[in-house]
């Protein structure tokens, strides 16, 4: 691994990256010229199918896959959604992309769209990315400018529009359906499924929903070929008939408690250690580590001795853990509190459930009421059962809801406690030596002001 | 035709239907509990409640192939060799759960609550809730606040279904209801300055499965266990919505839409809904009275019937204004009485009001312009007997030139239907019989003034603007005093014992060819008269 040179990142460090000057002179759209003239949209297809490039939003689901789900024979338009509501916490590859090489998002997006053979694409960004928000819709407008959006794309016949949408500020709009509602100028609640977008999507056409880095990856696929692309990452586990294997490079966000946080390109299946010691220079202070996160917080918890795991789409559900995510790491040094961390993530998730499903909606808040009555001292080691019998029992996974959003809600309960269960009794019974075997119902706290 | 496999029980369902899991298992006589899943609006699957088990049952090796992960039942489609298992623990944990969560922020305050005792949250606690409550106690509060003129939300008892959101915009188009907030903080609301003021708008009160949108009409008038529902027909208007009297001691207190298919589907306008107020009007005649030089005086209806009975006979010039109010025996059995006295009576069907038109709603409900429930009935009634119809306006212009010994006229509006111009035209007449809800110029001008009923009173058939005829039994009592126009006819007819529709539709449709569909017993949805197969055989 150690001759792997950067390919996502390799622009970034130059002047005026985010520039089609910078992009161009650094061999940006020879891809997307070669493809128009050489390529049919069928042909790029199965070029990403063959590459095994797998989406890196979250859900790890073949790109190729995804598209060929596009009915074959359809009349009117095909919409591409080019998810850009990072939120996932923890979470910043995409910011990373859109701020410093936009260009790079956008030629994958091009090369996405004529693939899907899509004439219209959505740029959905979240608010929160303002910067980000003014460097792509400069690349967009310098694109149309050269020629390489708009009708008739450097005389192939091809066309293609982009509008950058900007979102309201919600997590759930990166939820693909959420999105496609936000989209639509609806109250972002995930659609019931079927029918999957490819088939019902945007404004009830067949739509793609695709993110930032799986489109920036499609340029390089293109560029250099899916034996390049499968060239790096780990082969599928022969033991699984299921797992497609993880290819290609990905962008790692490391945050929390280390000494050098930051983005950092490496192959699929880093291993979180490695990670953490030869990128991010070990933990801060010369403090050891305790947990962490391995793929944003919803994929739940990595023990400090669990740190062995490698960062593929596999890896991390052997220890425990949802899956990979967005392989944003965040490190928790042996000073946090585990009652804290919780607690912190059961407030994001009570805020920003859709409330749509009743599970979710009022599983995230219940668990969120639990945390902050523990943190004021009256907790029970009873609400440590009731906690993880919320985590066990929502989500996707066990059919009690619509969508994902509360699966990632539940890994960091049932990671946290089952993990750290003696933390967790120690704080309840030093905040609480009087109740903390309580089992009767207790009062709420009047007003939790969290939430 | 299609196998589905529910609980272990077969069932087929016909060619081409399409049923959910929630229907195929009603079927099957088996309650899956639900709350946002409603027939007539869009399927959203968000409240969980009808999590089942689905599996497929291979066509060729008869193997069950179950699906990991609960599913909606609402959601997931009864094709062939579909299985539903509702009664396994996971389903019983997950319809616990989803019960215990709709109660975590709940007031629970059904002591006060109107909706306690129809309540879905109630029944499907009992019936699938734990018994002991686990989460924290919260005290109780339940915030209240007007959504429109006739709704009024009680915020904390909602349970998020959306269906009156949905209603408001797939049914009602008029999309006033929204979700404001996020998460375990949203609620149902309104635009500020856009209230829920559509016509349409009480049945979000019938569609809430809980106590969360209150019917400011009915609001803590009456317990729900104290009151009795009675099947009838909405008078209204002349779409004959199918409704539901609910009363105690003949006392109204809310009428609720019954499902019909074939009219008015799950709903009822509001109109129909509070279109009873004039029943327990105080103003409303209950005194049979005859007019004499010194003013009106009180008569026993005995004597009364039998000295109307005896005058009327000696007549020979008779007219009768039979109002599109009667049911469609009771224009029968009048029409029949004075035509025996005189063959050649006019009869005359009463005035029919108008509103400036038919109001569609996008979701197929329409509000009719006729503001009568049974013209087509009382029309062909009246055509039988006198070939045509003859109209009211026809009539006043007849009653300048010619000069009759008695008319009788019937009323039955709810409000006031003829001015005093017209009530002066009846001047010529020897002797007037007025029979009608209030004191209107024609009851006072009458040489006899009959108190008569309203509809939640009467008992019969009506035909409404589609044709259809749709029989009911009376809901409520008359006021002491006033007498149902079809019991007054039968008498009149010298007919043994109290007034019986059935018997009397029996004879219409055998005399009458318009009705013969509805010899055979008439179902709760009524029957349509312009489709009766082969008519003229026997």
């Amino acid at each position: 691994m150690a001759d792997f040179e950067p390919v996502l990142m390799a622009n970034m460090q130059r002047e005026d990256s985010h520039t089609l000057a910078a992009y161009e002179k650094a061999g940006g759209y020879a891809a997307l010229k070669r493809a128009l003239r050489e390529m049919q949209p069928k042909g790029v297809v199965d070029l990403v199918k063959r590459s095994g490039l797998r989406g890196r939003g979250g859900a790890g689901f073949p790109t190729g896959l995804k598209w060929t789900f596009l009915p074959q024979e359809t009349r009117g338009p095909v919409y591409f959604c080019l998810n850009a509501d990072e939120s996932e916490p923890g979470t910043f590859n995409n910011r990373v992309l859109m701020e410093q090489d936009p260009h790079q998002v956008l030629e994958g997006l091009i090369l996405s769209c004529f693939a899907t053979c899509a004439t219209t694409a959505y740029f959905y960004m979240r608010y929160e990315f303002p910067l980000a928000w003014r460097r792509v819709q400069a690349a967009i407008d310098e694109c149309y400018s050269a020629g390489y959006l708009g009708s008739n794309i450097l005389g192939s016949g091809y066309s293609l529009n982009v509008y950058l949408h900007r979102g309201a500020g919600a997590y759930i709009c990166g939820e693909e359906t959420g999105l496609i509602e936000s989209l639509e100028g609806k109250r972002a609640w995930p659609r019931i499924k079927p029918p999957f977008p490819a088939v019902e999507g945007a404004f009830r056409r067949p739509t793609v929903v695709n993110n930032v880095e799986t489109v920036a990856c499609v340029t390089h696929i293109v560029a250099r070929g899916a034996e390049w692309f499968r060239s790096m990452g780990v082969p599928p586990d022969p033991a699984d008939p299921r797992d497609p294997g993880s290819f290609g490079p990905k962008l790692y966000c490391l945050s929390g408690h280390v000494e050098r946080p930051g983005c950092y390109e490496a192959p699929m299946g880093l291993p979180v250690r490695e990670l953490i010691d030869r990128f991010g220079g070990g933990i801060w202070k010369g403090r050891r580590a305790k947990a962490a996160i391995p793929g944003g917080i919803s994929m739940g918890l990595l023990r400090a001795d669990e740190f062995d795991c490698r960062l593929d789409f596999a890896s991390p559900a052997r220890y425990g853990c949802l899956g990979l995510g967005t392989a944003a790491v965040v490190v928790l040094d042996e000073t946090v509190s585990m009652v804290d961390f919780l607690h912190n993530s059961c407030r994001f998730f009570a805020h920003e459930s859709c409330g749509q499903c009743t599970p979710c909606r009022e599983g995230t808040a219940w668990s969120l009421r639990m945390l902050d009555r523990i943190r004021a001292g009256r907790g029970r080691w009873k609400d440590l059962d009731l906690l993880l019998e919320i985590g066990d029992s929502i989500g996707i996974i066990p059919g009690s809801t619509i969508c994902g959003l509360s699966d990632g809600a539940a890994w960091p309960i049932k990671n946290a406690i089952r993990k750290f269960r003696a933390e967790f009794e120690d704080y309840i019974r030093q905040s609480n030596p009087q109740g903390y075997l309580e089992t009767a119902p207790v009062a709420a706290l009047d007003s939790t002001g969290s939430h | 035709m299609a196998t589905v496999i529910i609980d272990g029980q077969e069932i087929q369902l016909a060619e081409g239907e399409r049923l959910n899991g929630v229907q195929a298992a009603a079927r099957a006589g088996i309650e899956i509990p639900h709350y946002c899943w409603h027939p007539g609006l869009s399927v959203v699957a968000s409240c969980r409640m009808c999590l089942v088990e689905v599996g497929r049952r291979d066509d060729k090796t008869g193997k069950i192939a179950m699906q990991p992960k609960l599913v909606p039942a609402c959601q997931t489609p009864a094709t062939d060799g579909t299985v539903f298992v509702t009664n396994s623990k996971k389903v019983a944990d997950a319809r616990a759960m989803v019960e215990e969560d709709l109660l975590l922020r709940h007031p629970v305050d059904c002591p006060i609550c109107d909706k306690a005792g129809e309540c879905l949250l109630q029944d499907y606690h009992f019936r699938y809730g734990q018994e002991t409550r686990r989460a924290d106690i919260k005290p109780f509060t339940s915030r209240r606040r007007e959504l429109g003129p006739a709704v009024t939300l009680f915020v904390d008892r909602c349970v998020m279904c959306s269906r009156c959101v949905r209603f408001c915009r797939e049914v009602a188009g008029t999309s006033e209801l929204m979700v404001a907030n996020r998460g375990a903080h949203e609620e149902i609301d309104v635009f500020p300055g856009f209230p829920l003021a559509n016509k349409l708008s009480g049945n979000v009160v019938d569609l809430c499965p809980v106590g969360a949108l209150g019917d400011r009409d009915f609001l803590y008038q009456q317990r729900v266990w104290f009151m009795k529902g009675h099947s009838h027909v909405c008078a209204n208007c002349s779409a004959g919505c199918s409704i539901r009297i609910d009363e105690n001691q003949d006392q109204i207190y809310r009428i609720k839409p019954r499902e019909n298919p074939q009219v008015n589907r799950w709903w009822i306008c509001d109109e129909g809904r509070y279109g009873w107020k004039h029943v327990h009007d105080p103003n409303r005649c209950v005194t049979a009275q005859k007019r004499q030089a010194a003013g009106a005086a009180p008569m026993e209806w005995s004597p009364l019937i039998a000295e109307l009975d005896t005058r009327l006979r000696r007549s020979r010039r008779l007219a009768a204004v039979v109002s599109p109010h009667l049911t469609v025996e009771e224009a029968y059995l009048l029409c029949r009485y004075v035509r025996e006295i005189d063959a050649e009576a006019a009869l005359v069907l009463g005035p029919v009001p108008q509103s400036d038109g038919d109001e569609k709603y996008p979701g197929g409900f329409t509000i009719r312009a006729e503001k009568c429930p049974n013209r087509r009935g009382v029309e062909q009634i009246i055509t039988h007997f006198a070939g045509e119809c003859a109209g009211w306006e026809h009539f006043l212009e007849r009653l300048t030139k010619e000069r009759f010994d008695a008319v009788w006229v019937s009323g039955g509006y709810c409000s006031q239907w003829h001015d005093a111009a017209a009530a002066d035209r009846f001047s010529s007449a020897d002797i007037l019989i007025v029979q009608d809800l209030f004191a209107l110029p024609l009851m006072r001008r009458a040489d006899y003034q009959l108190p008569g009923a309203a509809y939640p009173e009467r008992d019969g058939s009506y035909v409404n603007h589609a044709g259809r005829l749709q029989s009911f039994g009376w809901a409520i009592r008359p006021p002491a005093g006033a007498m149902v126009e079809g019991q007054l006819y039968w008498r009149l007819l010298k007919r043994p014992g109290l007034y019986q529709s059935r018997a009397v539709l029996d004879e219409v449709a055998r005399d009458i060819l318009y009705f013969r569909a509805a010899a055979e017993p008439v179902p709760e949805t009524g029957v349509d008269l312009n489709c009766t197969p082969a008519a003229g055989a026997p």
